[in-house]
């Protein structure tokens, strides 16, 4: 923080050494953790000390819970887990058994599931807008930002059934086809929603209380980001231009062509502003998916229960939080052995102990909203 | 599935035929077959690794002693540069083969590798090195590990309860805990 | 003082105070209307007639709600702190004029005495904090304290250069001298000084850090409910007007319509009308800012106001006592003076909003985020790959 910026005050921090850091409890219940999470913030003055995040109010033993179900219940559960982003958790399951399996999806499920999945990207950062403008003090990105959700849920909704959790990706394709007018349909919301990403991007991006509240603020530098295990938008903020859908593609987005947003400093506002610009790439994906989308069956038949072969499969997706892994071990049977989910915002939400280093209070809220973190998947 | 019906020969028995279990296809790409020859290397002998592949990763077993050192060597040797690990899980063959199982999943961004490295742990001694210095990711999957397997860490820092609240009693990943029938109050 | 004297001067007082009661309680309607329009939504239709009747719900929910306080917490304190947030906010407008007739009493030093009285409710944010025993009650307590206090200088200083144009404290004096041309036109830089001055002293956005919701959950008032925070609530809203009937009078003409045709009754009218009228422009205003911006940090809102506002609100003194010191000297040189004195000052506002927006972007240029392409990577990937191949 320099001290010749008429943004900033050089706080003099006069430590004595009987002097007691205060503590500060930011609780399960408060309005801006995003879920039940606890921060113990030990605080001197207005400097944070230290900060010790306390997880596991969530934990619902989802893990186990998949070891006692059929290969298709485990789908409702992976629903559950990042509850923002439903049908990239039952992708990243499905594309797992499928691999074990090796199952043929018809091109017509693919097209349609990368579709989906990128509109659920859209969906979840703009969820993400609306609640950082909000830490931020902003009333209004909220309001925008949900109206651009609504769009989309109200299509997942002609088309799954279900405005949230979805249970619309199957092992081996989908559950059923879409209508007739789904190519019309995702083309409204798409241009709808190009004008929608363009106002809320004026609204917030560019204004100064905006600017001056998150530049500079919880940098984490590449080196940094990669030991922690960062991933996803927050490591392309770092500045490493790493994006599981490009470096290691899986089901066909190597058919596409579209950038990833890339930052440079590792602050909050490189998170933010990664996150806006891929929306507009999903767009990108989506417009190119209905282009080329062909006609055919929706998911290949599978005589009797699943039973993946006796083995172990280990698939990375790309989920709008970061690096979605899901390691899946079978013995032969119709329930997985083991299930264990490597979910993004568990090691994004190691790194907030870095971020927050020489931050003021006020802050930690809006360095823990650039995370992007949603409970339902740290806790699992 | 396995039943076909009643058998001819002798009415009233039914014959169940066994079935036989199928594995993984192997399915190694171009990468994966890049890492296997730098695994092949003479300076990579000394850990003494078994190197196999399942599925499409490169999958390597190792003792629990080796465990930091290769760690270090994947991840500073430059043909390699496995800068991070992405995944720590701890399966249970306890009714299988008495023992448990932990699996490390490292990824290369540089160079798009990704392997596995494996360490059998038995129920008798649930001690293991901690990756903790390595890499920094291994801190919250290790606290994790530790809660619902009761995997001990040596050398880590703080081993608290995660996502487990304090004074839970017994490790709920195992298998042998009584997941149906457990009642918390 | 005889018994007539006494019950009318108590009437008037009650009378003020339900008037300012109601007023209050209309702008909570009004701000949730215009809130709400500006984020795409319909606000309170329910109750009454699209929704006239939602402050009266709102009071009758808020005197029925049940009152809780820790026992560890300083009752008595607990007690004072929202009357002496509410008594200040009501003094104020003994000296008010809303016409040119309406008024309870006109003092000679009227402006002194109202910003006189603005400071006291800095004692009663401090007195909330410290009186609820919570730690966060506490911080937002001695945020606010802070905040207040240095807003309170560019505040003076600003109206101080409207005293020295008008030669007077008087405030009905003041709207006076605006026959001709409103004091706006005459003192740009003192009205940006000012409003933002003002909302930082309301505790409005972009500047209500000390009661936010998403940082300090409530600040000061997190431990009030019900009746008591219904206080605070309402000497909010009185204070938010006051500072928008305040910038009218000084700053926006008051009650003057440059040419009114009318005398007598008929002119008191609609001078009350016109006031109403810039005043609500003034509140729509306050209520738009609060929809559209972000909040600044603690340390970033003191220091835009000790860096910015307060040196900016002194040589806007020193310019118009200089110019005025002149004309009075030289009164050839008097016509034009007040032209030079609102381009002097229009510039050092273009030159101030230009400051903030420059050192804003100057933290890292917003230019930090680059596309790369996904077809760059997969060559790369396929070149190394080839390579060792």
């Amino acid at each position: 923080m320099k001290s010749g910026d008429i943004f900033n005050m050089e706080v003099q921090q006069i430590h004595n050494d009987d002097a007691i850091d205060l503590m500060i409890n930011m609780g399960p219940q408060h309005p801006s953790t995003h879920g039940v999470f606890r921060l113990v913030i030990w605080v001197d003055g207005e400097k944070i000390v230290k900060a010790e995040p306390h997880i596991g109010y969530l934990h619902r033993g989802s893990e186990k819970i998949c070891e006692s179900e059929y290969y298709n219940q485990v789908i409702t559960l992976f629903d559950r887990m990042d509850y923002v982003s439903n049908l990239n958790n039952e992708l990243a399951f499905s594309l797992a058994v499928e691999k074990m399996m090796s199952l043929d999806v018809p091109e017509r499920a693919q097209y349609i599931r990368v579709i989906l999945c990128e509109l659920n990207r859209i969906a979840s950062h703009m969820l993400f807008y609306g609640v950082y403008g909000l830490d931020a003090g902003a009333t209004t990105p909220m309001l925008y930002g949900f109206r651009e959700r609504e769009r989309i849920q109200e299509l997942f909704e002609s088309v799954t059934g279900a405005r949230l959790m979805h249970n619309y990706i199957r092992i081996g394709g989908l559950k059923q086809d879409v209508g007739p007018d789904f190519k019309s349909k995702v083309l409204k919301v798409t241009e709808d929603l190009k004008r929608g990403i363009e106002e809320c991007d004026v609204l917030l991006s560019k204004n100064e209380m905006f600017l001056v509240r998150t530049k500079g603020i919880g940098i984490i530098n590449a080196a940094d980001a990669v030991n922690y295990g960062v991933s996803g938008p927050s490591l392309r903020a770092s500045g490493i231009a790493y994006d599981v859908r490009v470096n290691d593609p899986y089901s066909i987005y190597d058919r596409f062509d579209f950038s990833i947003p890339v930052g440079s400093n590792g602050d909050c506002w490189d998170r933010y502003y990664v996150r806006i610009e891929e929306m507009k790439q999903s767009l990108r994906i989506i417009e190119q998916a209905l282009r080329d989308m062909p006609d055919g069956e929706i998911s290949t038949p599978i005589k009797g229960m699943v039973r993946p072969p006796k083995g172990e499969v280990f698939i990375r997706t790309e989920s709008p939080r970061g690096d979605l892994s899901v390691f899946l071990v079978s013995d032969g049977s119709d329930k997985p052995y083991r299930v264990k989910v490597r979910a993004p915002s568990f090691a994004n939400l190691q790194a907030l102990e870095i971020m927050l280093r020489d931050t003021y209070l006020a802050d930690a809220v809006l360095v823990l909203g650039s995370i992007d973190i949603i409970m339902g998947e740290v806790d699992r | 599935m396995g039943v076909i019906g009643k058998s001819m020969v002798e009415p009233n028995k039914v014959i169940k035929r066994e079935r036989e279990i199928p594995t993984v296809p192997v399915n190694l790409d171009v990468i994966g077959e890049k890492l296997i020859s730098f695994l092949e290397k003479e300076s990579f002998q000394i850990f003494d690794a078994l190197i196999s592949v399942e599925a499409d990763m490169v999958t390597i077993n190792i003792d629990k002693e080796k465990l930091v050192e290769t760690a270090i060597y994947l991840k500073s040797t430059g043909e390699l540069q496995f800068d991070y690990l992405s995944c720590i899980t701890v399966v249970d063959y306890i009714a299988s083969d008495n023992n448990y199982e932990i699996v490390y999943h490292l990824i290369s961004l540089t160079h798009q590798f990704k392997m596995a490295i494996k360490c059998i742990l038995t129920e008798e001694n649930m001690t293991i090195p901690t990756l903790y210095d390595v890499w920094r990711s291994a801190d919250w999957f290790e606290r994790e590990s530790h809660d619902l397997f009761g995997v001990f860490f040596q050398g880590h820092p703080n081993l608290s309860p995660l996502l487990l609240y304090e004074g839970f009693e017994g490790f709920p990943g195992r298998k042998s805990f009584p997941f149906h029938d457990y009642e918390e109050w | 003082m005889t018994l007539i004297e006494v019950l009318k001067y108590l009437s008037l007082a009650g009378g003020l105070f339900f008037l300012l009661t109601m007023v209050a309680a209309y702008l909570t309607l009004m701000e949730r209307k215009v809130l709400a329009r500006i984020q795409q939504r319909m606000g309170p239709t329910y109750v009454g007639f699209k929704g006239i009747l939602q402050p009266l719900a709102d009071a009758i929910k808020l005197i029925t709600k049940e009152d809780l306080l820790p026992s560890w917490a300083d009752r008595s304190i607990y007690w004072l702190a929202p009357i002496a947030v509410l008594v200040p906010a009501v003094l104020m407008w003994v000296t008010i004029p809303v016409t040119g007739e309406l008024v309870l009493s006109n003092f000679d030093m009227g402006l002194l005495y109202i910003t006189a009285i603005s400071v006291l409710s800095v004692m009663g944010l401090v007195m909330a904090g410290w009186g609820s025993a919570n730690k966060w009650a506490v911080m937002g307590g001695l945020r606010a304290a802070g905040q207040l206090v240095s807003y309170e200088i560019p505040f003076i200083m600003s109206i101080l250069a409207i005293a020295m144009l008008a030669q007077s404290l008087n405030l009905r004096e003041i709207v006076f001298q605006q026959n001709h041309f409103a004091f706006i036109l005459k003192q740009p830089l003192a009205f940006f000084i000012f409003f933002t001055a003002g909302l930082a002293e309301l505790g409005r956005i972009p500047f209500d850090i000390h009661h936010a919701e998403s940082e300090v959950v409530g600040g000061p008032f997190v431990e009030y409910s019900g009746a008591h925070w219904a206080v605070f609530y309402l000497a909010e809203y009185m204070n938010t007007f006051t500072v928008a009937v305040l910038t009218t009078l000084l700053f926006l003409g008051g009650w003057i319509w440059p040419t009114m045709p009318f005398d007598g009754t008929l002119h008191n009218l609609l001078s009350l009308i016109l006031f109403m009228f810039k005043t609500i422009l003034v509140i729509y205003l306050i209520f738009w800012i609060r929809g559209t911006f972000p909040r600044l940090r603690i340390d970033q809102l003191m220091a835009f106001g000790w860096k910015i506002l307060v040196p900016l609100s002194f040589i806007n003194i020193l310019i118009t006592s200089s110019i005025l010191f002149f004309a009075d000297r030289n009164p050839a040189f008097s016509p034009i003076s007040h032209w030079i004195m609102s381009l002097t000052s229009l510039m050092l506002l273009v030159f101030t909003v230009y400051l903030i927006k420059y050192r804003a972007n100057a933290n890292g240029d917003v230019d930090s985020v680059r596309l790369v392409s996904a077809s760059e990577i997969r060559q790369n990937i396929l070149k190394k790959n080839e390579v060792t191949h």
